[in-house]
């Protein structure tokens, strides 16, 4: 089995079992933290194919922005069934530093036994200048139309989102 | 190098379980997430398409994609609390009426 495939394969269980667990919980907010991990594993997907803009952009657009959107609004309207939870206090002492430990050890195993390097930033196809030149000058025309899409995005959501008797009191 | 038949099983059990999520959740921000994680299943696709014919559009394309979707869960999300503020649920059996 190469390397390419084992990272395949640790990303892509990841992904299938965020989406799985998406399924499964009841509460929103532990479906929101398994979508996070589903999108945090696609971005290392995407290394792997090559696409580092990509890549950078699901983590932080995807991972980040909308899924902090997405939390926010789930503890902002208090969603889903009250469940109390124990949480374990052997996973929360030895958790963290487990996850760590486990996966520093599988690098390093993985690392000194497949015989590659690591990759310079610009070796792979999916260089940021070149989907650069692609965004700026061949898809110029769709990348301006979504700046206004954003902008009609952007009024929507605060006229949506904002009180109708504030408004009101506004337009009087 | 991996084949594209196992990024595109990957991207479709995605899309897969968006379609179920979205089937079967009865919570609206959930629904709304199985959206997303539809959206996510076709960006793989997209990019595993773009590695694989060596074209750079299919990367340029999935950045679209996501400037959709952070402009839709930015209006979706807005319409969600709206309709919190007027219901007084995120269950979408109860939301059935047009009339408030």
């Amino acid at each position: 089995m190469s390397f390419h495939l084992i990272l395949f394969l640790a990303f892509g269980g990841i992904c299938v079992f965020g989406a799985i667990n998406l399924l499964v919980h009841r509460h929103p907010i532990n479906s929101a933290l398994s979508l996070i991990a589903v999108m945090a594993a696609l971005a290392g997907e995407y290394l792997l194919l090559g696409a580092e803009f990509v890549a950078a952009v699901q983590i932080i657009v995807y991972a980040g922005a909308i899924m902090v959107l997405f939390v926010f609004v789930i503890m902002l309207l208090n969603a889903g069934e009250e469940e109390e939870t124990k949480g374990s206090r052997i996973a929360i002492v030895f958790g963290v530093p487990g996850i760590l430990m486990g996966s520093v050890l599988g690098t390093w195993l993985v690392l000194r036994h497949s015989g590659t390097e690591a990759v310079p930033i610009g070796a792979l196809p999916g260089h940021p200048t070149d989907i650069a030149q692609l965004l700026f000058h061949d898809f110029l025309l769709p990348f301006e139309v979504t700046s206004v899409l954003i902008l009609i995005a952007i009024m929507g959501a605060v006229v949506l989102a904002s009180k109708p008797e504030s408004s009101a009191g506004e337009a009087d | 190098m991996v084949p594209l038949s196992y990024y595109l099983l990957l991207s479709g059990f995605l899309f897969a379980c968006g379609v179920v999520g979205f089937l079967i959740k009865r919570n609206i921000i959930t629904i709304f997430m199985s959206i997303e994680l539809m959206l996510n299943g076709v960006n793989l696709s997209f990019v595993a398409f773009a590695a694989h014919w060596h074209a750079l559009a299919g990367q340029v394309f999935v950045f679209f994609v996501m400037v959709v979707a952070a402009a839709e869960a930015a209006v979706g999300l807005a319409i969600i609390i709206a309709v919190y503020r007027t219901r007084e649920t995120l269950n979408v059996d109860q939301v059935n009426l047009l009339k408030l």
